[in-house]
């Protein structure tokens, strides 16, 4: 499975009518994200939930942003790539533009990218859009 | 006389709302237990009857509510078999509880002195005490553990000595459940002249807690773990200490005489308490100890003692399971992950179907480096709890192992 876009998962998750279609859909879009390199792993590329870890590797190339994205939990794998259909190779015009929560909300996902959930989530796109605002 | 489980629940009113359409399955009560109606009647009690601040007011509220959160004092110092009411501080909960005695032995502690703490503390039992030695210039020593969440306590002793200041513990792990038998513990710091202080937060909601009998200096604990709300716990110490204990927090409720240049303490227990207290806190506190106490707590412990055996028969005959910590002597609690699964992807699941479990490292970073695992998922269980409850956990878990396959 490649990475889709955001309108194809919008469509994709409002087409089960399911938790267990839904959450089958995203476990598999976790295990489909690109794994990150073991050595590339590091201290500084962590952001530690108190339930889940996820590394964030970024590098600009011309006008865009590519990122790299792992998590140590496999649910956490497939938020990520939802949240890399957004941001991944995007400008970082685009990636501010781009209403993450809203977003969240039409996949009726919002609370797994809350404050309150110590997955990650949330440090991760705060991370993203610290780097667009700098680039 | 036996458990009436379902009385017992309806005094729960959030045991009957639903999580996405399915019965809330609560096993997470480590983290907190849910409160009973009495409970919760006596905080609205206390706000629509008789709000005022307490010690200092010249008015009937204030004298009602001054009144009401003494009696408080009263009650858990009846509780916990305080040999006086003085000896019962009200903190914000056990963390800072602890803090209090580990910021006063800050100040006592020198270099060459030793503190012991264990290998299955929580953080609050924990970084109050590295900072305590970093301070000071004393040494931290951690007693191991077994593999199965024991402790090791020819180990203990043998780190025991002249130079043990200090000895800080865990009367339950949250992590693991490990009971550990503080009083022989207590008993074997005090022969070295120790101080001993006692992590009651597990501990005080399952069973008969008597200071005197154990024998230690300091036993700390929460409301909100107790059936009571968040924000109220407690320190209790021995008065012939806390008279004299470094002060904490100053300020207001807490001084005898000031002047510009210098100030006076007060005595106990305002000493050690600050500015205005959390009033509604300790009167909800002390309403849940009064509603634990009527239970037949025999009772309650062969409930609480059946739900943890029931778990750990189910968890032990489940294929691709595996159970972190098996101490002989557990209470409450059921660590595991399941084999090739995150514990973070088994709570998701788990979640999305209504069942309320904790996952992660239960602010316990070092135990979950011992025992080689980035976490464990957490069932713990409370007296309202119920084997069915139990069959939901196991359940659900299958559906979590074929979806996480």
């Amino acid at each position: 499975m490649s990475l889709p876009t955001t309108e194809e998962i919008i469509d994709d998750l409002a087409f089960f009518d399911d938790w267990e279609q839904r959450y089958q859909y995203i476990i598999d879009l976790g295990k489909a994200l690109p794994a990150m390199s073991e050595t590339d792993k590091t201290e500084e590329r962590l952001v530690r939930g108190c339930q889940s870890s996820v590394w964030l590797k970024s590098q600009s190339q011309g006008e865009q942003l590519h990122f790299e994205v792992a998590s140590d939990a496999i649910i956490v794998n497939g938020l990520l790539a939802l949240v890399m259909a957004a941001y991944q190779d995007k400008s970082a015009a685009q990636i501010l533009a781009f209403d993450i929560d809203g977003y969240f909300h039409s996949l009726d996902l919002e609370r797994h990218i809350s404050p309150t959930r110590g997955n990650g989530l949330r440090a991760i796109v705060a991370k993203i859009r610290a780097l667009a605002e700098q680039h | 006389m036996s458990l009436d489980l379902a009385a017992l629940r309806a005094q729960f009113p959030i045991l009957s709302r639903q999580v996405d359409g399915k019965p809330l399955v609560y096993l997470d009560n480590a983290a907190t237990t849910q409160k009973p109606q009495a409970v919760i009647d006596a905080l609205v009690s206390y706000y629509t009857e008789c709000n005022a601040n307490v010690h200092r007011g010249a008015h009937a509220l204030a004298d009602e509510a001054t009144r009401r959160y003494e009696q408080a004092r009263d009650t858990v110092a009846h509780f916990i078999h305080a040999a006086s009411r003085q000896e019962v501080i009200w903190t914000s909960g056990t963390t800072e509880a602890i803090n209090i005695v580990a910021n006063g032995m800050a100040q006592r502690l020198k270099a060459g002195d030793q503190v012991l703490v264990t290998e299955m503390e929580h953080h609050a039992n924990l970084v109050t005490w590295q900072q305590a030695c970093l301070r000071s210039g004393a040494e931290l020593h951690i007693a191991p553990i077994h593999d199965n969440g024991e402790l090791d306590v020819e180990a203990f002793a043998r780190l025991l000595n002249q130079q043990t200041r200090f000895v800080s513990l865990p009367h339950v792990s949250n992590a693991l459940g490990t009971v550990n038998p503080i009083k022989d513990l207590t008993a074997m710091a005090k022969a070295v002249g120790a101080l001993v202080l006692i992590d009651g937060a597990q501990g005080i909601a399952h069973g008969q807690v008597d200071v005197q009998d154990i024998g230690c200096d300091f036993y700390a604990f929460s409301g909100h773990k107790l059936f009571g709300p968040t924000g109220i716990g407690v320190l209790w110490g021995r008065e012939a200490l806390l008279e004299n204990w470094p002060v904490w927090q100053t300020g207001g409720e807490m001084i005898a005489k000031v002047t510009y240049e210098c100030s006076t303490w007060g005595s106990l227990p305002n000493r050690l308490e600050a500015g205005t207290p959390n009033i509604a806190g300790a009167i909800g506190m002390a309403a849940a100890i009064t509603w634990f106490m009527q239970l037949d707590l025999n009772a309650v412990q062969a409930h609480e003692y059946a739900l943890i055996q029931a778990a750990t028969e189910q968890a032990e005959a489940f294929n691709g399971l595996t159970i972190i910590g098996n101490a002989k002597n557990k209470v409450g609690v059921l660590s595991f992950i399941l084999d090739g699964s995150h514990p973070a992807d088994v709570g998701f699941i788990l979640d999305r179907q209504g069942i309320a479990i904790r996952t992660g490292d239960h602010c316990a970073q070092p135990l979950m480096r011992r025992l080689g695992v980035p976490g464990t998922a957490r069932a713990s269980f409370s007296i309202y709890n119920s084997l069915d409850e139990v069959n939901a956990l196991f359940t659900a878990l299958k559906k979590a192992q074929s979806m996480l396959a």
